[in-house]
């Protein structure tokens, strides 16, 4: 079905319900099926987004923990990634990379480089020092110590930067439909005066968010059992 | 003009819209040119501005009363993980369905999605005051309101501009979408792009990224000038100081 079809037919005017723009129920669980491409469009943007995004700014970010100097030019560059508004950042890119997901994906991972990056750098710099010597004293190499102490102690606070990127990526990325990448965004603005519409797409983007950040979470008491260990002690 | 950038590409022909009026491809009227883009701007930076206004008046007194308490930490942290949560097009179509539209009604949403940053760190940033601080102003025999204008605000300073910077680049990104809402801000040649062509679609979005960066700068440098004197010794004291601002920063970006 084309955009364009669709926004014709979003509507059937025979109902009344619907024809004077009540909260439709019946509506809804009747269209449902039209979000459920749109939802999945929304999570393969925010998820791969994530991951390119993740592994540019974490090894960004292991790279500045030993290079101090490269803090300031990589908080700089994008610091102005993160600010340009991603509505601009779709058009600026549309004449060099054209219409669709590659342009969405683009502005978004540059959306989440310095939430990411930051993170990572905190949580390696707040590791004490005394543990890090504790590490070099068992005769772990730099390598060793930054794999086995340094990243597992940071983790928390990396995490914590996935949650926030997470969350504001899905926000951003129901902008993606103007960069031809569709998602819920596509089905809001297809008919953003029906307020039946409105609140299934933004709900199903709000309940993505509390998805992906539950996710983050569960995966981050996974991976740090010592933070329970410590708390329950 | 449209020579000489012409090497450019589309880049040169957008530069050339915002300087030069010319005709619509749908038609009739003229676009473009800097008269046009001043007045699309003027009502960004308005609207912009309003929904920023409401929020700091509302939002500032609020995280300073709750900061000095310290109580209601719950929802002035948690306010900004709501906020982020919901996407501002999905606010902006609630308002647009459910309250209509129009510059009032947008003012409000955008005032919606200002208050969460604010709050939090001005919360935060009453609350990362050392107690022992506080203490030694009340043994000076200040009281709850003297404190909270002569000790709390004055440390928290820096952290509230850094929340107003972070509502304040969203807002004005958030804007560009106002037309949906019957404001005709700098996102028009973006969302009618019927009307303003290709070039001036991406003109409009060279505008408002650089609008963007400039709220950003100019905001920085404010919360500069603002940071009081001792402050800033103290951040620039050592390597392993420098990490904590950048940890606080992170709470609401």
């Amino acid at each position: 079905m084309s955009p364009l079809l669709a926004q014709v037919e979003i509507r059937e005017r025979s109902d009344t319900c619907v024809a004077d723009n009540g909260f439709c129920p019946d509506w809804i669980a009747d269209n449902f099926d039209r979000y459920v491409d749109p939802f999945f469009q929304h999570v393969l943007l925010t998820v791969v987004a994530m991951a390119i995004g993740f592994a540019i700014s974490f090894t960004l970010a292991l790279i500045a923990y030993r290079k101090r100097w490269l803090i300031n030019p990589v908080t700089q560059v994008t610091g102005i990634l993160y600010t340009v508004p991603s509505i601009a950042a779709f058009f600026l890119l549309l004449p060099i990379t054209g219409r669709g997901f590659l342009t969405a994906t683009i502005a978004l991972v540059s959306y989440v480089l310095l939430i990411i990056f930051r993170n990572v750098l905190t949580g390696l710099d707040n590791v004490p020092a005394d543990i890090k010597d504790a590490g070099r004293g068992m005769g772990l190499t730099e390598r060793q110590l930054l794999w086995r102490v340094e990243v597992p102690l940071a983790l928390p606070e990396i995490m914590a930067g996935l949650r926030i990127a997470a969350t504001t990526t899905v926000g951003l990325a129901t902008l993606a439909f103007f960069a031809g990448a569709g998602g819920l965004g596509e089905q809001i603005f297809a008919d953003i005066t029906f307020k039946s519409n409105v609140v299934v797409a933004g709900v199903l983007a709000v309940l993505l968010a509390a998805i992906l950040d539950g996710l983050i979470l569960l995966a981050q008491r996974a991976v740090t059992p010592w933070t329970r260990a410590v708390a329950s002690a | 003009m449209s020579t000489t950038i012409a090497f450019l590409g589309q880049f040169g022909d957008a530069v050339d819209f915002i300087f030069n009026e010319r005709e619509s491809p749908a038609g009739g009227a003229q676009v473009g040119g800097l008269g046009e883009i001043w007045e699309l701007m003027w009502e960004h930076l308005k609207l912009s501005a309003a929904a920023m206004a409401i929020a700091c008046v509302l939002s500032i007194p609020l995280g300073l009363w709750l900061g000095h308490i310290g109580k209601g930490g719950f929802l002035a942290i948690n306010a900004s993980n709501v906020g982020r949560a919901v996407p501002s097009l999905a606010l902006i179509a609630f308002f647009v369905a459910y309250i209509g539209v129009g510059f009032t009604n947008l003012t409000l949403a955008l005032v919606l999605l200002a208050i969460p940053p604010i709050l939090t760190n001005a919360y935060t940033g009453v609350r990362q005051v050392e107690r022992d601080t506080v203490d030694a102003a009340r043994g000076m025999g200040m009281t709850g309101p003297q404190i909270v204008r002569r000790v709390e605000l004055p440390l928290a300073l820096p952290l509230i501009f850094g929340g107003i910077r972070i509502s304040a680049v969203n807002v004005v990104a958030t804007a560009t979408i106002a037309p949906l809402a019957g404001v005709i801000t700098l996102g028009d040649p973006i969302i009618n792009v019927n009307t303003y062509g290709d070039e001036g679609r991406l003109a409009a979005a060279i505008v408002v990224a650089l609008l963007a960066v400039a709220t950003e700068v100019l905001l920085g440098l404010v919360q500069r000038a603002v940071t009081p004197k001792g402050l800033k010794l103290e951040a620039g004291g050592s390597a392993r100081r420098l990490a904590i601002p950048i940890k606080r920063k992170e709470a609401t970006t």
